[in-house]
């Protein structure tokens, strides 16, 4: 199975100035494009052994027995798909955020903003047979931090995704629908194409709410394609 | 800051039982043991002290697991030092379509905070010159100066020293791949 060659146009600038931590950390020479190999086609897989009965309920997965982080409680969820459309099952996921209060806990984070002693901010969880996946948290709340005099970043989760190919890894970030931070952010600026933000962008699920409970929104995540046929072009040229 | 993929390095314990990554061949007897060193160094020179590396690669006999995660691990720069340790088994020779072969490599992806994206490189051995010279990836770097970039340069039996460099005139070499 190859791998398509990645559409550069929709993900991020490497080197974007407005992100100050960009400026010395993007390499200058535009990497290497070249056709996948095995070792791109293959990658590791991840057993339902590894999760734990909470890894995917944030909101009590760590601290006190039965105590439960405070926040707003809401259900993320939605379908991993590859660029073809079909959906990839067995997909590890790994998410991470700060609290209802825009805290990390990490021991760099110096905010001032309270640690939930019920609330660690970490949770996994793996794509069932038609690639939809499900958990559990807090809504997280937007945080100052230090690239200009007042910068906030919009509420976000961090996803970490493994397709079935080394060479579909992928990490980013779900914000939340109407959250007016989104479009002052200078890591999502880096993203030039509007559609692409609007994909990192989880509207409200009113459906998929639990009534009294929780507030949904849906989140679909496209993987690299995989197909059998071999490019002989290259989408970028180098 | 990537909290998630390595819980305890964040100071975070209690929710997972261990980082996942920390072993990529539980078995050693497969292969030779080797351990890879390095650091990640920013355009200014300065150790990045932030970065997630996670690697994928073939057993001793150039084969890829594809039932389990053995072949992938993930470390991360010591938040003091910088320094990065991948203990591993040394990759094979992979066979490709059309009788081709790749020179014994590891797949490397690494993300830090001011990486927009992930960037993958590969580790390849610089004691490894014929293989190396035969290998289709290495092959196609028109500035074939930069090649050594990409290459684990031996220290002693089994230890080798893989620094990455996102800037300058050694920058690394990064694959679209």
């Amino acid at each position: 199975m190859r791998l398509f060659p990645r559409n550069s146009a929709i993900h991020p600038k490497a080197h974007h100035p407005p992100y100050k931590s960009s400026t010395l950390r993007a390499p200058s020479h535009r990497p290497l494009q070249l056709p996948s190999t095995p070792t791109e086609e293959t990658g590791p897989v991840f057993g339902h052994d590894i999760l734990g009965p909470l890894d995917a309920d944030l909101t009590r997965n760590f601290g006190a027995t039965d105590a439960v982080a405070l926040g707003p409680q809401i259900i993320v969820h939605g379908r991993v798909q590859d660029e073809t459309g079909r959906p990839v099952p067995n997909a590890l996921i790994e998410i991470w955020q700060a609290n209802a209060a825009g805290r990390y806990r990490h021991r760099n984070d110096e905010y001032t903003a309270p640690l939930d002693p019920n609330f660690g901010g970490c949770g996994r969880t793996i794509t069932d047979p038609g690639g939809v996946y499900s958990f559990r948290t807090i809504k997280p709340s937007p945080y100052p931090w230090p690239n200009g005099p007042n910068s906030w970043r919009p509420a976000h989760i961090h996803f970490s995704l493994f397709g079935s190919a080394f060479g579909q890894r992928l990490i980013t970030q779900m914000y939340f629908e109407g959250d007016p931070l989104i479009p002052l952010c200078p890591i999502v600026s880096a993203i030039s194409d509007e559609r692409a933000v609007d994909q990192l962008t989880a509207p409200l699920d009113l459906d998929a709410t639990q009534p009294m409970d929780a507030l949904a929104y849906r989140f679909d995540i496209v993987l690299r394609g995989r197909t059998q046929i071999q490019f002989e072009n290259r989408r970028d040229g180098l | 800051m990537h909290i998630g993929l390595t819980p305890e390095l964040a100071g975070l314990t209690g929710v997972y039982p261990a980082d996942l990554g920390r072993e990529i061949f539980i078995d050693k007897a497969k292969g030779p043991g080797i351990r890879i060193e390095g650091t990640v160094i920013d355009g200014a020179g300065d150790l990045i002290k932030d970065a997630v590396i996670e690697t994928w690669q073939s057993d001793a006999k150039g084969r890829f697991d594809r039932q389990s995660t053995i072949g992938w691990g993930r470390t991360s720069t010591d938040l003091n030092t910088g320094l990065f340790a991948i203990d591993t088994i040394k990759p094979g020779t992979v066979s490709v379509e059309g009788g081709h072969t790749l020179a014994p490599h590891i797949s490397v992806w690494v993300i830090a905070r001011g990486i927009n994206a992930g960037l993958f490189t590969r580790i390849y051995f610089a004691d490894e010159s014929v293989k190396n010279a035969a290998d289709p990836t290495l092959s196609q770097l028109s500035d074939q100066t930069r090649i050594k970039t990409l290459l684990a340069q031996p220290q002693a039996p089994g230890l080798y020293r893989f620094d990455i460099r996102l800037q300058g005139d050694e920058e690394t070499v990064f694959l679209d791949i």
